[in-house]
């Protein structure tokens, strides 16, 4: 019984560290409120259903910014050009590419992704990623791709981060209680 | 008995594309003791309302009639704003415009504060306006805009349903039907008495909740 004792002591510092450092914040507790005995399982499943949207959200917004000019490298090359037209044609389709890129992505449907995600993040409590979700969405109305991309591996680190916390709350909460 | 029980619960259609706010819904309104159904679009909320408006159309089974108006009846809409194709907007607007379904409160949900949306919304005819994530205070105030509608719907229905059985209902004794419609009425009033009883949600408070205290 001491150990059980103990264990929760550490789940509830756990958990309020989660609140204090922003992690979580009161919407988590709304989910936890919203749990019954008619529903044990309700932050459970709807955390799980967050992980898995999110997932693919990421992988979405990953390939949304990409963009593949990887070939007309390839077509360089075959050319066979003399070492000075090769510099040229590498530094005139280096611009190229910078300048492409900006027209290439398609910045309205990186926003319907990243407020998708702004949204679920929002309805599970995940503060953190929704606030980098924000940030991301001002760069993708700028249609800043620079600011897109950093924003993004942000959000992506948050989300782990908060993944991996709420896992073990979840799997400690469920042999607790 | 059977009646009497489909009528004492409220009906509300939730219309969102995200499914953790579906679940979200869902939970807080059956947690509030309302029927919910939920759907993902806009067109398959209307789809689903089509049923609604169909059956008040069909031809006429005597005192089946308020049965099967209320066991497929909407009470209230609660829809999300920003959904791909038919926006929330466009749902309520479509929905004011239906001669069958413009009766029905449609509450409009977001997850941006944007002032000129709200009031757009609101004078579109939105009773009211959510911002997300939804909460359980939010829905209480669901409640009257319901116990109101109800209470119009109940009475029109009797209006109809009686004037419909005098018609069908000739070789069959009409102070029989008559009769049973009032036996029927005096149900339906007891049932919505029921229905103006205290909230029975309660938040139930595990290990877990424990810590909102502490904050």
């Amino acid at each position: 019984m001491e150990v059980v004792g103990q264990l929760q002591k550490q789940y509830v510092d756990f958990i309020t560290s989660l609140f204090r450092e922003a992690y979580l914040d009161d919407q988590y507790v709304q989910l936890q409120k919203l749990q019954d005995d008619s529903n044990p399982e309700f932050v459970v499943e709807v955390v799980s259903i967050f992980f898995e949207d999110s997932e693919k959200l990421l992988n979405d917004l990953a390939s949304s910014l990409l963009v593949s000019i990887s070939l007309f490298w390839v077509f360089i090359l075959c050319l066979r050009p003399s070492l000075l037209l090769m510099v040229v044609l590498f530094f005139l389709l280096f611009l190229f590419q910078l300048y492409s890129q900006q027209q290439v992505v398609d910045f309205k449907k990186v926003d319907g992704y990243v407020h998708q995600f702004k949204g679920s993040s929002s309805s599970v409590g995940a503060q953190r990623v929704k606030n980098a979700c924000v940030t991301l969405r001002n760069f993708c109305e700028e249609k800043n791709l620079d600011g897109c991309s950093r924003y993004l591996n942000l959000v992506k680190q948050e989300f782990y981060l908060v993944k991996n916390k709420l896992e073990t709350l979840l799997r400690v909460s469920i042999t607790l209680w | 008995m059977g009646v009497a029980a489909a009528e004492s619960q409220f009906h509300v259609l939730a219309v969102d594309d995200s499914l953790i706010d579906r679940k979200l819904i869902e939970r807080l309104l059956k947690t509030s003791s309302y029927q919910v159904t939920t759907v993902d679009s806009g067109s398959k909320a209307l789809e689903f309302l089509g049923l609604q408006e169909n059956d008040s159309n069909t031809p006429h089974e005597t005192s089946v009639c308020p049965k099967i108006h209320q066991e497929v009846g909407v009470n209230l809409v609660i829809t999300d704003y920003c959904m791909p194709g038919m926006t929330g907007y466009d749902l309520l607007k479509k929905i004011k415009e239906s001669s069958s379904l413009k009766n029905i409160p449609v509450i409009i949900m977001s997850s941006e504060n944007v002032p000129s949306r709200i009031s757009r919304c609101l004078e579109g005819g939105a009773e009211e306006f959510f911002l997300k994530p939804v909460r359980l205070s939010d829905v209480s105030k669901l409640r009257p805009h319901l116990m109101r509608t109800k209470c119009c719907n109940q009475e029109n229905e009797e209006n109809k349903c009686w004037n419909q059985e005098k018609q069908v209902n000739i070789e069959s004794s009409e102070i029989e039907s008559q009769t049973a419609a009032q036996s029927n009425n005096k149900n339906k009033r007891k049932a919505i008495d029921e229905g103006i009883s205290p909230d029975i949600t309660r938040p139930r408070y595990n290990g877990h909740s424990l810590v909102s205290n502490h904050l």
